[in-house]
């Protein structure tokens, strides 16, 4: 009997503004002047709140802060397309997510300073805390989209980690698991090309990441993760598919983490300036003021003023954060149970 | 009054809570049409449909992990883990996850699941089919762990677990799957978790046990004024009752089948150390298993405390 092709598959690529910020415009999402805008002031919020966290962390008062910077787009594009009743399970690397839904400035710091009382997410956000554990959140989603769906709710679920949780037996069993069962679920992996110091190529053989959605029966695409308009198109596309019978999508955001794994790590040891320099010309805030500016809607000035709008907002974050008073050491105990156990109801008093 | 065996016990508790609360949802390996690897979940979903009792991929950390993810969604998932060793795969999600979920949040989510696994040896089964690791799980804060003795406390204890706002491990003893038939009241009673029973009265010594174990400790005590706790909570220990016992008898053997080093023993023999040491008359006794893996079946009887080694503690601390 001969050989025969069982199966062939396709990668798309999905690129909206290109490095000069010139659009395709036959793939420009359907966004007003004002969303744009919108946008763009999310992103340079995004930066700000990095590079002030950076800074806190280096004056010691913050805790381990993990940078964002070059991740704007990915992450301000894709939280655009969601909407307030969806359900974002985020890892920890995901600020510009929080911050484009509307999560408080102050409460956000308030977490790298080391107050988990800031991951009691505001009511009207449907956002679980932060995910320490690389890929553990995964299949949570993957519960809350079968919730969601047994409840026959309109909400989609978006679910956000890194390259490096890709590698994880939790990715391949959550979205083996999603794809079973067709489940409406956004997949939104920031490929930001480094897992601390292992590349890329050290944690997969795969030409692409996206292409994994396809041994599990769905589509993969790969988006220019620094292109804000191509991920809030292949976000927006995936999630009308999600919440509309057409089970989940795997986006790969192709992006470049800028600064170190954490505050505690030193990128000059596994990586080269080159590398770096490389994707500093790629900056997805700079191509979308490139954009901007083509068409008259952006100036050198107009650009202070939204940077010189986001510091303040920072600042106020700043303050209110430091001024909430610390943690009672009771505290330790009331949420570990609805009611605690005698044993802790002891330790709780100090026996 | 129906005479039914923990199986069926099981399952009626399962099925009435489906039939009152339609966030109950139970999600597995071979839950749904094979009704169980035991038959625990045996014509559940004829009964609910497939969308309420799934049959899962094969993958232990995304079954606990999707559970976590509907429990926070509002849902009341009761996901089985095939076998206790099986579980090793879902222990991140379990410990990372599930039990500190509402603490995490600080209280925004709560993770109101079951997670139902058959555990314990000697039934003949291959290599992690016969674990007893309950230790493991009630050093996990934010996890109470329940170990059922019987077909009526099965039930009473199951529908409590399914009720309680926080995860639960209830773990199933597969030796007395079928190995007793009790009465079972068809109706709705619970036994409040947190609480162990006197199965037997008694006043020269405590005998302190769970799961199977109770049913060799209760046929090893014949002639022995023993006074035996079935904890059937495991965390959180009911204290209390340890306590009252052993200041009455002012000796304490504890039996359980899991090997003896960091096992729940330990931690019984060291709270009745700083709680009750002047009522003691003895020094505290374990019957443990060896500090080795389960072995298959040839040698488990060997490995399992049998009447022999019970009998054995108790004339040694009677000695005092």
């Amino acid at each position: 009997m001969p050989e025969e092709v069982l199966a062939t598959f396709q990668v798309k690529r999905v690129s909206v503004l290109n490095e000069n910020g010139s659009a395709d415009l036959d793939l420009m999402p359907e966004l007003s002047a004002d969303q744009i805008w919108r946008m763009y002031q999310l992103m340079v919020l995004s930066r700000c709140f990095d590079e002030r966290a950076v800074s806190l962390q280096r004056e010691g008062r913050l805790g381990t802060y993990p940078p964002i910077r070059g991740q704007e787009a990915a992450q301000v594009g894709s939280a655009f397309a969601l909407k307030a009743d969806d359900w974002v399970f985020p890892s920890f690397r995901e600020m510009g997510v929080h911050l484009t839904l509307g999560y408080p400035i102050p409460q956000l710091l308030q977490y790298w300073a080391g107050d988990e009382r800031a991951q009691k997410t505001p009511p009207q956000l449907n956002i679980f805390p932060f995910c320490v554990a690389v890929g553990s959140q995964i299949p949570h989603a993957v519960g809350a989209a079968l919730a969601a769906r047994y409840r026959r709710d309109s909400a989609a679920v978006a679910v956000y980690f890194g390259d490096g949780a890709t590698s994880k037996g939790d990715f391949h069993e959550a979205m083996n698991m999603a794809g079973v069962y067709q489940l409406p679920i956004v997949f939104i992996c920031q490929n930001n090309q480094w897992a601390i110091s292992v590349p890329l190529k050290g944690q997969t053989a795969s030409a692409s990441l996206a292409q994994k959605a396809l041994a599990y029966g769905f589509e993969g695409v790969q988006v220019d993760g620094n292109d804000v308009l191509a991920v809030y198109r292949a976000t927006k596309q995936a999630l009308e598919k999600a919440t509309s019978g057409g089970g989940p999508t795997f986006l790969e955001c192709l992006t470049y983490r800028m600064a170190d794994h954490t505050t505690a790590d030193d990128a000059g040891r596994y990586r080269s300036d080159e590398e770096v320099a490389l994707w500093n010309g790629r900056d997805p805030i700079l191509r979308l003021e490139r954009f901007l500016a083509a068409s008259g809607a952006w100036t050198p000035e107009q650009g202070r003023g939204v940077k010189e709008e986001a510091t303040s907002l920072i600042d106020r974050g700043v303050g209110e954060m430091e001024a909430v008073p610390p943690p009672d050491p009771a505290e330790l105990f009331d949420a570990t149970l609805a009611a605690l156990t005698p044993r802790q109801a002891g330790q709780r008093k100090g026996r | 009054m129906a005479q039914l065996n923990m199986v069926q016990a099981i399952n009626q508790a399962l099925a009435d809570e489906m039939a009152r609360d339609d966030r109950v949802v139970l999600l597995g390996e071979d839950v749904g049409r094979d009704g169980g690897v035991f038959r625990v979940t045996d014509g559940l979903q004829d009964r609910f449909g497939a969308e309420r009792v799934l049959d899962t991929p094969l993958c232990e950390s995304a079954i606990m992990g999707a559970a976590i993810g509907m429990a926070a969604y509002g849902l009341r998932p009761v996901p089985e883990i095939q076998f206790m060793g099986f579980t090793y795969s879902a222990f991140e999600q379990l410990f990372a996850h599930a039990a500190r979920l509402r603490s995490r949040s600080r209280g925004r989510y709560s993770c109101p699941l079951v997670v139902r696994t058959p555990y314990g040896g000697g039934i003949k089964a291959p290599e992690l089919h016969e674990e007893s690791t309950e230790a493991i799980f009630c050093h996990i804060p934010g996890l109470k762990v329940v170990v059922p003795s019987g077909p009526y406390n099965a039930k009473g204890l199951l529908l409590a677990a399914l009720r309680d706002p926080d995860p639960v491990l209830f773990l199933e003893p597969t030796r007395l799957y079928r190995m007793v038939k009790e009465e079972v009241p068809e109706g709705d009673y619970q036994l409040e978790l947190g609480k162990a029973r006197v199965a037997r009265k008694g006043s020269a010594v405590t005998v302190v046990a769970w799961g199977s174990m109770l049913e060799r400790v209760l046929r090893a005590i014949d002639g022995y004024d023993a006074e035996v706790i079935d904890l059937l909570t495991l965390n959180p220990l009911d204290l209390e009752a340890l306590l009252s016992s052993v200041q009455k008898t002012g000796r304490a053997v504890i039996v359980h089948e899991a090997i003896k080093t960091c096992g729940l023993g330990a931690e019984i023999a060291a709270t009745l150390a700083e709680e009750a040491m002047l009522h003691l008359r003895a020094p505290i006794l374990r019957v443990t298993a060896p500090d080795v893996p389960v072995p298959l079946a040839k040698l488990i009887d060997q490995y399992l405390p049998g009447p022999d080694r019970i009998r054995a503690a108790l004339d040694e601390v009677l000695k005092y």
